[in-house]
Order: C-alpha cells, then sequence, then structure tokens
C-alpha cells in the first residue's frame, strides 16, 4: 500500500501523507480558507476537533463536511468556497 | 429503515483519558463495556492521533490496556438523541444505532472557551489545542512564525510540541500576571510529576519569550493573518506573524449531560463520591466535572468505571488519589482565573456567532441567550451555539437554556426510523 494518497482540491491534484486530514491537506495546497461566511468573509480551521464546524468543504459532492474530522482518501474531490 | 439496537452493561461515552480508564475498569471487573467515540481513534484530545506511538507512559498504558481487556469500541460515533431513559441514539459509519445502557458513563470532555476580539475570525487564528490538533493531523507548521496567546499551561504543552516539529514561536502571551504565577509555581511543587514536566516544557522553550499579564486585541490581515497586537491593559506592542492560536482554558461539553438532565444549572456536573450524577445508574469523569487535566481525569474514570461496575471497595482505594489531583486542579484554577479586563476585548463589530456573523453590537443589548437567539439567530448555525455560547457565558454570564435534541448536527436519516421507542 502506498504511503501517500493523492486528492483533488478545487480541481488541483495534491499528495499528501496517508493519516493527513482534508483541513491539513488544504494548507498543504496553500488553501487557507475553506468557507466563506455569510458576510462572505474567509474562515479556516479554528477549533481542530470537530466543533466549530468553521473548516467545512464539500467533500465528494456531499456539503458541510468538517474538513478537520476527515481523512484524505485516495482520488477524493474537496471543493471550498471561491 | 430499520436500526439496530444493542444492550450493554456498560456504556461508555468519550474515550480520552476518562473513558479509557472508565471502560478498562469496568470490563476488568466483568462487565460488558462498549466505549464510543467520535473521533477517528482513541485518545481524545490529550493522546490524540498517539493510538499507535504514546508519547507518555500513561497513554502507552491505557491505549495496551483497552487493546488487551474485552471493550467493544466504536470510533467515528456521535450520540445525537436520547430516546427512553436507558438508550441513546448514535451516528455510526454504518448507520444509526441504538445503545441501550444499565449504567451510563460521561467522559464528553471539554472544548476550549474561545474569547472574541477583533480580527479573530481572519483565517490562521487557531485555538491552541486547536493549532496541536491541526499538527497532529499533518497541518503544515515548519517554518512558520506562531504567536501563543491566552491562558495555562497549554499554551506551553503546546509551543513545545510546534516548536519540535519546526515553527518559530514569535512569544507566548499569558493573561495571568507574573505575580499570580509565581505563586502558582510554589503551590504545584507538591506535584512532582508535574513539576517535572513543567522543568522539561521549560528547558525545550529556553529563548521563547514569555509575557505574563499579555493577551491578544486584534488580528490583522485580509483573507490571512499577517500581524497581532498584544496588550497589557497600559501598552500593545503589534507582532507580524503566520499563525495565532488562542487558548483561555477549557469549558466542558456538557450538552449530553444537559440532555439527560444530570447537569444540573452549574459550569460542571456534580458527582458524588463515586462519580454518579443526581441521576441514578449515570456517571461522570474527567473534565465534565472540573478542569483538572488528564491525571484527575484517569482517576475519576477508574472510580467511575469501578462503581458503574459494583466494585465499590476497590473505588475507595482511589479516593486519596483524587483528592491530591482535585487540590492540584483548584490551584490551577486560582492562578488561571481569567482577568475583567478580557470582558472588555470585543468592539461593537467583532463577529461573536461565527455561523451566523452575529457582532457583539447586536448581542450586547439583549436580555439573556434565549432572547438573543430569538431575535437574532446568534448560536442557531452549524456548531449549536458551542463557540459563542461559552463566550457569551464568559463576557456577558448569560447560561444556556436547556438542551434539546439532536445534540449536534445530524442527518434526518439518523431520526427517523422504525424503531423511535416511543
Amino acid at each position: 500500500m502506498s504511503d501517500t494518497v493523492t486528492l483533488h482540491i478545487n480541481g488541483r491534484p495534491v499528495q499528501v501523507p496517508q493519516g493527513t486530514t482534508v483541513a491539513a491537506a488544504l494548507e498543504i495546497a496553500g488553501q487557507t480558507y475553506s468557507r466563506r461566511s455569510v458576510s462572505h468573509k474567509a474562515r479556516g480551521a479554528l477549533c481542530g476537533m470537530g466543533v466549530c464546524f468553521e473548516c467545512r468543504v464539500t467533500i465528494d459532492n456531499v456539503p458541510h463536511c468538517r474538513s478537520c474530522q476527515t481523512l484524505c482518501v485516495q482520488g477524493m474531490e474537496v471543493v471550498t468556497d471561491d | 429503515m430499520t436500526r439496530s439496537r444493542q444492550n450493554w452493561d456498560v456504556l461508555v461515552v468519550g474515550a480520552g483519558p476518562a473513558g479509557m480508564a472508565a471502560a478498562c475498569e469496568a470490563a476488568q471487573a466483568g462487565a460488558r463495556v462498549a466505549l464510543l467515540d467520535s473521533q477517528h481513534t482513541l485518545g481524545g484530545q490529550i493522546w490524540h492521533g498517539e493510538q499507535q506511538h504514546p508519547k507518555s507512559r500513561a497513554a502507552r498504558h491505557w491505549f495496551s490496556r483497552v487493546q488487551a481487556l474485552d471493550i467493544t469500541v466504536f470510533t467515528r460515533t456521535t450520540v445525537v438523541a436520547a430516546f427512553s431513559p436507558q438508550s441513546l441514539l448514535a451516528e455510526t459509519p454504518k448507520g444509526p444505532l441504538v445503545f441501550d445502557w444499565h449504567r451510563l458513563i460521561l467522559a464528553t470532555g471539554a472544548r476550549e472557551l474561545f474569547i472574541p476580539f477583533p480580527g479573530w475570525t481572519t483565517p490562521h487564528v487557531t485555538g491552541a489545542g486547536g493549532l496541536q490538533s491541526l499538527v497532529k493531523s499533518g497541518w503544515p507548521i515548519q517554518g512558520k512564525r506562531v504567536v501563543l496567546a491566552g491562558s495555562g499551561p497549554l499554551l506551553l504543552a503546546v509551543a513545545q510540541a510546534i516548536k519540535k516539529e519546526g515553527a518559530h514561536v514569535c512569544c507566548i502571551a499569558e493573561q495571568t500576571p507574573w505575580l499570580r504565577l509565581a505563586a502558582f509555581g510554589q503551590g504545584a511543587a507538591a506535584h512532582i510529576s508535574k513539576l517535572w514536566q513543567g522543568v522539561d516544557i521549560g528547558l525545550s522553550l529556553l529563548g521563547v519569550p514569555y509575557h505574563c499579564g499579555w493577551w491578544p486585541v486584534r488580528a490583522e490581515g485580509q483573507d490571512l493573518l499577517r500581524r497581532v497586537t498584544l496588550s497589557n491593559g497600559r501598552r500593545e506592542r503589534s507582532i507580524e506573524c503566520d499563525v495565532l492560536a488562542c487558548g483561555f482554558g477549557l469549558v466542558p461539553n456538557l450538552k449530553l449531560a444537559s440532555l439527560l438532565g444530570c447537569a444540573g444549572g452549574g459550569p460542571f456536573v456534580s458527582v458524588d463520591s463515586h462519580q454518579q450524577t443526581p441521576r441514578e445508574h449515570v456517571y461522570c469523569a474527567g473534565e465534565l466535572t472540573g478542569i483538572g487535566g488528564v491525571d484527575a481525569a484517569l482517576v475519576e474514570g477508574r472510580i467511575a468505571g469501578l462503581c458503574a461496575a459494583g466494585q465499590l471497595d476497590r473505588a475507595r482505594t482511589l479516593f486519596p488519589r483524587r483528592r491530591s489531583w482535585h487540590c492540584f486542579q483548584d490551584k490551577m484554577a486560582q492562578a488561571f482565573g481569567l482577568q475583567e479586563a478580557l470582558k472588555s476585548l470585543p468592539d461593537e463589530h467583532t463577529v461573536v456567532c461565527r455561523c451566523e456573523d452575529i457582532s457583539y453590537g447586536q448581542l450586547v443589548s439583549h436580555a439573556n441567550w434565549q432572547d438573543a437567539k430569538l431575535q437574532t439567530r446568534c448560536g442557531m448555525g452549524s456548531c449549536q451555539g458551542c463557540t459563542c455560547g461559552a463566550s457569551l457565558q464568559f463576557l456577558l454570564g448569560w447560561s444556556r437554556a436547556s438542551e434539546r435534541p439532536p445534540v449536534l448536527s445530524t442527518s434526518i436519516k439518523t431520526l427517523i426510523g422504525e424503531e423511535t421507542g416511543h
């Protein structure tokens, strides 16, 4: 089994070590925010433990996934807000 | 759709140190035990990601005990509701599951208290424990300039951990004034193991400025943090940095305890000497009963596990050790109590409810949490008030109204089903 996985973040491939969360993969890819708030401000991971929901993204077409609680999987498609 | 149902002698919710210790003692005493946690692995926040390679002797001991004993572990399993007096509904990776229990042990731990200040919603402003969790899960920290601010020994532990990973720790801003801290240092000397831990951390942080009596007042940056301003109430200093990690202490995760009607009205769950809550057969251990750290959590968890399995005599032998850690806990609470000045950190434009973008100015005129919630939608977003509820409790003294199910955002699919218990 390979010790890295490749996923797509906003359509761009990113290779990360196994066991990396999506929140960490966003940062590795230089995507420093995950969503826009109701008044369109950039927001990123805050609590790191699945409580605050600030790190949410769309994963494989499922919206509102907490990126800090989701491990990267080969071929995963992650979409953040613009 | 049908829900599966399972029956357990002892059900433990939360697999941090307290929950792991509780499950082990109950299983050792012969009870059929299930241990639930919402994370991927055991260990809670403090031992997050250490299941394969524990970093401390205590972690190694408890991970191997959980593995060796007959304990059924459910990870990625989140309790969302209580359907009947002795059953809980949980969301698991395989779908919804109902857990019937004879004895229930709650060890749901704590989360960080966030105090809103201008700019705190800027990306790269994180929790202190939050940053540590992110780094443990692969978040790149090497070469980043980090300011740590807030209160308590967690700041030091996080500084040590991220420095090891190659972060440049610019400084640590501890809100506690130096004199109060010095008094605590002397008092803590009685707890030798903690003292050595402190010395170890101290040595590894040589050269990192530690500013006592300072706190963050402003974070700046468009879409990304660039600068932090600290204050001691008289002077300000600004620091260019990449990450600001704030930790103003911990607040217990009381939602499930409240839902089960055993939280009382106070900041913590009150328990008797057997760790039993006012509700019979429901026990609590760890940070839910008071912020005491890993050692207090372990001994409370052991006592709860033993009592839930009917081993009262064995539990009693642990009472002196629990007393000693509670003593330490009281000293910590005294030393790191938050300064009044922190209550004026948010200005009228500072966002308090991050889910709904509700500012402090919109909230402060309301009478209480319930009123604010109904008028502004504060606390009604994805996090269900977990973040702003604790902030507003600190800032305005607002306590939360009672909990209603579901305690966490969940799918309709989980909530409907043939078997509703009614």
